[in-house]
């Protein structure tokens, strides 16, 4: 179970997608002003990852390796993320239509998040079992929906401060993102 | 042959398939049902999607005319016809669409302005404007590389004598040229009125006197001898509003520079 938890671990904090990797700042900056919606964000990314990990497993193994093209991979990828993109916008416009609007065009960009294709690549590059990947892709969403959140507590309160004239907007923004990242360099020594 | 490029082929197809099928299914069974007038409203709109209504576009008006209560007489490319088919869609009255038309507040063409130096660079008002306010010397004026002929979609406005002029027959009052004009010299007016200000500068009366022959010199001759109170001079030019003025052309005849036209 150690393999499992190291996983849940470098998922949430020590390789933060956005903190560490940066990988998906586009929604990181773009969807972090309201904690609503950086909260519906964070889900739907959660819901895509999990399920784009879920499906790209056994495209993986069962239809790439056999055939031999495994060089494919990031095109096979990249339709089935947009797949999950599509259905969740389906689902959300049907169930949720204020979160559809607030995401607004964020919600088809998370096709292009490369957060969640790299999650799909590294799943395969590190050569995880299927739970693995499930784990990993559902923590991983959880762990950028952490960051997400924290980062509209911190934006709302730079939004609040007397920044100078010329750090006003997304100079500040910048700056308190890379400080956010500063600090989970302090957790880069935990699970080893 | 086969397994290089025909089964990668055939793979790939089955997966796009079974996606699309997905979708379509899902797509039917999360189906949003919207309301049928908004798409009858979209169609008798010009699809112009100029925005001069205020929304993002036609389809965005007419689902705002469902939803929100939007009035119905907003389409200015679309006019009267427009908004009587709207209202009769919707049932409700139209209001009476006020035709309008774009108008330049300036009129120093190359007669009447000089140049501060040889421009050679990209030919658009945006970049002549960043050098030392524009090359004209008046630098409130229309510079005449026209950025607001290329955002017009119906080929209304043509340079004539280094100034844009805009024919008011052929002009809708989308509202493009009004935004792309990098010296805000175009507004939009109703059409019945003929008052026009043909000056926009902010220079003092001196200034402009020696900028530009046609100028506004701010004398405000026009404000003492309006009927109505309609037109004022503020920052040394004068401008006309509409929701007060007669049309009467006092201010026309008055004017000693002979700024304010009546067209």
């Amino acid at each position: 179970m150690k393999g499992i938890f190291g996983i849940i671990l470098a998922a949430m904090l020590t390789d933060n997608f956005v903190l560490s990797k940066f990988m998906g700042i586009c929604p990181f900056l773009g969807v972090s002003k309201k904690i609503n919606s950086s909260v519906g964000m964070g889900v739907a990314v959660t819901f895509v990852m999990t399920c784009a990990a879920i499906a790209t497993y056994p495209v993986y193994n069962f239809i790439l390796v056999p055939l031999n093209i495994t060089y494919l991979k990031t095109i096979a990828f990249i339709l089935i993320i947009a797949l999950f993109v599509q259905l969740v916008e389906i689902v959300l416009k049907k169930m949720i239509p204020p979160l559809y609007k607030s995401l607004g065009v964020y919600l088809p960009l998370i096709t292009t998040n490369c957060a969640v294709l790299g999650l799909t690549i590294l799943n395969i590059d590190n050569k995880y079992t299927f739970l693995e990947c499930i784990i990993n892709a559902l923590f991983s969403g959880l762990g950028f929906m952490m960051v997400l959140l924290i980062f509209s507590g911190v934006r709302s309160k730079v939004d609040e401060a007397d920044v100078p004239e010329t750090f006003k907007g997304v100079p500040s923004t910048l700056i308190a993102a890379a400080i956010l990242s500063l600090s989970f360099l302090g957790f880069s020594g935990l699970g080893k | 042959m086969v397994t290089t490029y025909i089964l990668p082929v055939i793979a790939f197809a089955a997966m796009g398939i079974i996606a699309g099928v997905l979708l379509s299914v899902f797509s039917k069974v999360f189906e949003v049902k919207t309301d049928e007038r908004i798409e009858q409203i979209n169609d008798v709109l010009p699809q112009a999607n100029c925005g001069a209504c205020g929304y993002a576009g036609c389809a965005d008006y007419a689902d705002a005319i469902i939803t929100k209560d939007a009035p119905t007489n907003l389409c200015r490319p679309g006019g009267t016809k427009a908004a009587d088919a709207i209202s009769k869609i919707t049932g409700t009255n139209s209001g009476e669409v006020v035709e309008q038309t774009a108008v330049l507040h300036c009129s120093g063409d190359c007669a009447a302005t000089g140049i501060k130096y040889e421009f050679t660079g990209l030919k658009t008002c945006a970049s002549v404007k960043r050098f030392y306010s524009g090359n004209s010397t008046c630098s409130f004026g229309c510079v005449g590389f026209g950025d607001c002929i290329s955002v017009c979609e119906l080929g209304a406005i043509s340079i004539k004598d280094e100034i844009a002029h805009i024919d008011p027959d052929i002009c809708m009052a989308c509202g493009k040229c009004v935004s792309a004009c990098p010296n805000k010299l175009i507004s939009i007016k109703p059409k019945s009125f003929s008052t026009v200000v043909r000056c926009s500068s902010k220079d003092n009366g001196k200034v402009t006197k020696l900028n530009c022959k046609n100028g506004c010199i701010g004398c405000k001759m026009c404000e003492k001898n309006c009927p109505t109170g309609a037109i004022t001079v503020t920052d040394f030019h004068a401008s006309i509003d509409y929701t007060k003025c007669a049309d009467c052309g006092v201010c026309a005849q008055k004017c000693p520079v002979k700024v304010i036209e009546l067209i």
